[in-house]
Order: C-alpha cells, then structure tokens, then sequence
C-alpha cells in the first residue's frame, strides 16, 4: 500500500539533492560577511523547515487516528514525529556549527528560532518514553495521539513566545529570511526546500512499507503457528 | 457536566484537606529550594529578572509534584471505572481536576509568595501586588490546564515519576516565558509595570489554546 510510487520518488529525491548540493557549491554565491560558512545555511533551515511541518503533518495524521481509530494513522503519525526528530537533531547540530563558524560559540540563545527549535525537539523527544512504557498497543497509540496534538498546538505558540522575549533583550543578528535574500541565493534556498520536503516524504514511505511489511510477515507467521497447533491437536 | 465536575472538585479538595498530601510537599519544596537558590546563588537578596526567574522556575517545579498525584487517588483505588461507568460527561473530569490543579497552586502560591519575600526577596512584594495577582491567576490557569492534560497522560504509564517533568516542564515553556517576562519588571527595586498587557496576552492565549485542546483531547484518553 505505501510502496506504489516510492521509486520514482526515491529517483526524484536523488535529482533533487544533487541539484542542490550542485547549486550550493557551484551557483550560489558566497554571502559578503560570512563567506563559504554560510552555505550550511541551505542544509539547515530547509531541515528545520521540514522538520516542524513535519511535527505539524504528525499532529494533524494523530488528530485522525483519534478520529478514525484507524490504528495506520497512528502509524503515520509516528513516523513522521520519529524522522522530524532525527532531522531535528540535524537542525541544532548544524546550527551549532554555524553558530560555531561564524560567531565563535557552539550554541548562543540569541537567536529565537534556534533557541524554540530547541525546547520544540526536547518536547518532542518525550515522544518516545512516553509512547514505549505504556503496555496496551491500542491506549499507546492512542496517547502517543494526544501528545502528538498537543505538541503540535504547542509549535506555534512557543516560536511567538520565544521570539516576542528574545525581540526586547538582543538585536536580531540573523536577518537572511527569505525576504531579502539575491535571486541566486533565494533559487538555491528553495531547491534546497524541495529536495529536503522530498527526502522526508520518501523516508517516511519507505519506512512505512517496511514497517507494514514486517506486520505483515508477523501476522502471517502466527496464523501459520496457529494452523501448526490446530493440526496437531486434530 | 458542571454538577459532575463540581461533585468529583469537592471529593478532591476534601481529600486533600484531610489527607494533606499535594500542598503542603509543594510549600515545603518551595521554602527548600528558596533555600538552595540562597547558597547556591551566594545571595542575601534578588530582584528584577534574577528574582522573577528564581520565583517562577520555583513554582513550576513545584507544580510537578501536585501533576504527579493528580490522578493517584483513582487509579490506586479504582476509582476510575466508578467515574467511567457514571453516565456523565468524561469532560467533567478533567474540569474537575484542572480546578482541583488551580486550586492547590492557589493555596501553594499563598505560602510561597510571602516566604519568597521573606528569604530571597529585595524589593517589597507589596509593591508588586496587583499586577503580579493578575500574572499569577493567569499563570496559574495555564498550569492547571496543561497540568490535568499531563497528569493523564502520564497516568496509564509505567514510569508515571519520570515522564511527568520531561513532558510537562517543555510544554510549560511559553508559559514561562510569559509570566518570568511579565513579573521582572514587578520585582525591581523601582516596581514598574513594563509590557504587562502584552504578556498577560500571550499568557491568555496559551490558556485559551490549552483548554480548548485538553478539553477536546480529555475523551480519547480515558476511553478504554
């Protein structure tokens, strides 16, 4: 069921981020202050980009799943909160490298986006204690559902509270939002934000297939036991 | 749905008058960990944001321990299929508890507020007064709202002890954010109030998101 179009998925990723890294490397130019450092740039906010729609897209799939009962949407939902974490980790450890390259400090909490990203994925990594010690799959799906709504309301609210505080004490020092950035940068920026989107939605359905293929295999496996005793004991 | 609610509130608030279990480990944390903030800042007196920040991450803290037992009474004696069974509204419950929640962090903030000025605390707190009742209520709805979501969640797990502060004090953040925002200017030597309406606003906000969001979402949790 996931797997129909996941190889010209998985073909078009591939297109995509070559054509980005090609882009960064070749065509975009080098920012006046920072130079090549700023290149992370197109790796880093296109991850936590997707990273947060993400943890929006698991938050709307578990608000489903709790609507349906349909124990796949919670599969869904899990997924893509477990991928949005992974690119999470990404996201913090990257800007801890760029922070790093251009400022001299590994991390700095004047920048509110960085600063919220972080409480955001720290939420997000309770996901898994939260969802691993509750015994009962159907209650276990159906928490992890919650959390998921409730995390994912809660995305917002914490970028605008983090950025209102942090807007009072420190000048912004990162001002390249989309806004004003040159034409090559800004074509580079939104390759780079196609390509990552991609790359999230073929991991997702890649690890869907599997992991309902694997289902799958267990199912069968225990109605052949089953079968097995059924024959015996006749 | 209100008779219920206030049914279940007052078996709450009775249990804990004549068990006094929450409120007075929450004060008795209060005062200990103002004690620690002494030695550990190495402090006779704070105020303005070091104040604000001290006071707040306090009684946050604090509202883990009442989020742990939240729940404890029902699901240690079995209380929870009597209220299941009952043909009333699950909302009911969580209107119950959240008020139960607020009601404690009232009570705990009496005691905490006036050893905080008594301990650590420069400027006079009656300076602040007003405003800061305003921060508090505010605050306090929040926690309450989000407090009763996380205490069920939490509930059904086997490691009920460690999720609660993981999962409860990140979602706390804005709420935080807010109140430490909104009273800093409050605890200065010169008592000023600086931005108010716009905290009180973000902190109205999360109140409102969170209580319509538990209230939405209390149902699926208790189905079973």
């Amino acid at each position: 069921m996931y797997s129909k179009g996941l190889k010209p998925l998985s073909i078009a990723t591939v297109v995509a981020l070559t054509t980005t890294l090609a882009l960064v490397f070749f065509y975009a130019p080098n920012d006046a202050d920072q130079g090549f450092v700023q290149k992370i740039f197109y790796v880093h906010v296109p991850m936590a980009i997707v990273a947060l729609g993400g943890f929006v897209a698991g938050g709307i799939m578990a608000i489903k799943h709790l609507r349906s009962g349909d124990p796949s949407w919670d599969m869904r939902s899990y997924v893509a909160i477990h991928l949005s974490i992974i690119l999470g980790l990404g996201v913090l450890v990257t800007g801890s490298i760029w922070a790093r390259a251009s400022w001299g400090h590994w991390w700095v909490w004047d920048e509110p986006v960085l600063v919220s990203f972080l409480v955001t994925f720290l939420l997000y990594c309770v996901y898994y204690p939260l969802r691993f010690s509750i015994e009962d799959p159907e209650r276990q799906a159906r928490y992890s559902s919650v959390f998921a709504i409730a995390a994912g309301a809660f995305v917002p609210l914490n970028f605008t509270a983090v950025r209102l505080a942090q807007s009072f004490t420190h000048p912004r020092v990162l001002s390249q939002t989309g806004g004003n950035l040159p034409g090559e940068m800004r074509l580079t920026f939104l390759v780079a934000i196609v390509a990552v989107t991609l790359l999230f939605v073929t991991l997702w359905k890649l690890e869907l297939t599997a992991k309902s293929a694997s289902m799958r295999l267990k199912r069968l496996r225990r109605k052949l036991e089953e079968q097995r005793e059924l024959e015996v004991v006749a | 749905m209100i008779s219920a609610a206030r049914a279940i509130l007052r078996k709450d608030l009775l249990l804990e008058v004549r068990t006094k279990e929450s409120v007075p480990a929450m004060a008795l944390f209060s005062i200990t960990v103002f004690v620690l903030f002494h030695f550990g800042l190495d402090r006779n007196s704070i105020d303005g944001s070091l104040a604000s920040g001290v006071l707040w991450v306090t009684l946050l803290l604090a509202a883990v321990i009442a989020v742990v037992r939240l729940f404890a009474a029902e699901r240690e004696q079995g209380g929870i299929d009597g209220l299941l069974l009952a043909p009333v509204d699950r909302t009911a419950l969580f209107v119950a508890k959240a008020c139960a929640l607020f009601v404690f962090l009232v009570a705990l903030e009496v005691v905490a507020l006036p050893v905080f000025s008594l301990l650590l605390l420069g400027p006079d707190l009656l300076d602040a007064m007003p405003e800061l009742i305003a921060v508090l209520l505010l605050a306090d709805l929040g926690l309450a709202a989000v407090g009763a979501l996380v205490a069920a969640l939490a509930s059904e797990s086997r490691a009920r002890e460690l999720i609660v502060p993981i999962l409860l004090l990140p979602l706390l953040v804005p709420l935080l954010i807010a109140a430490a925002q909104a009273t800093e200017p409050l605890l200065r030597p010169e008592a000023v109030t600086e931005d108010l309406g716009r905290w009180l606003g973000v902190l109205s906000l999360y109140d409102v998101v969170f209580l319509l969001l538990s209230v939405g979402v209390f149902d699926y949790l208790l189905e079973d």
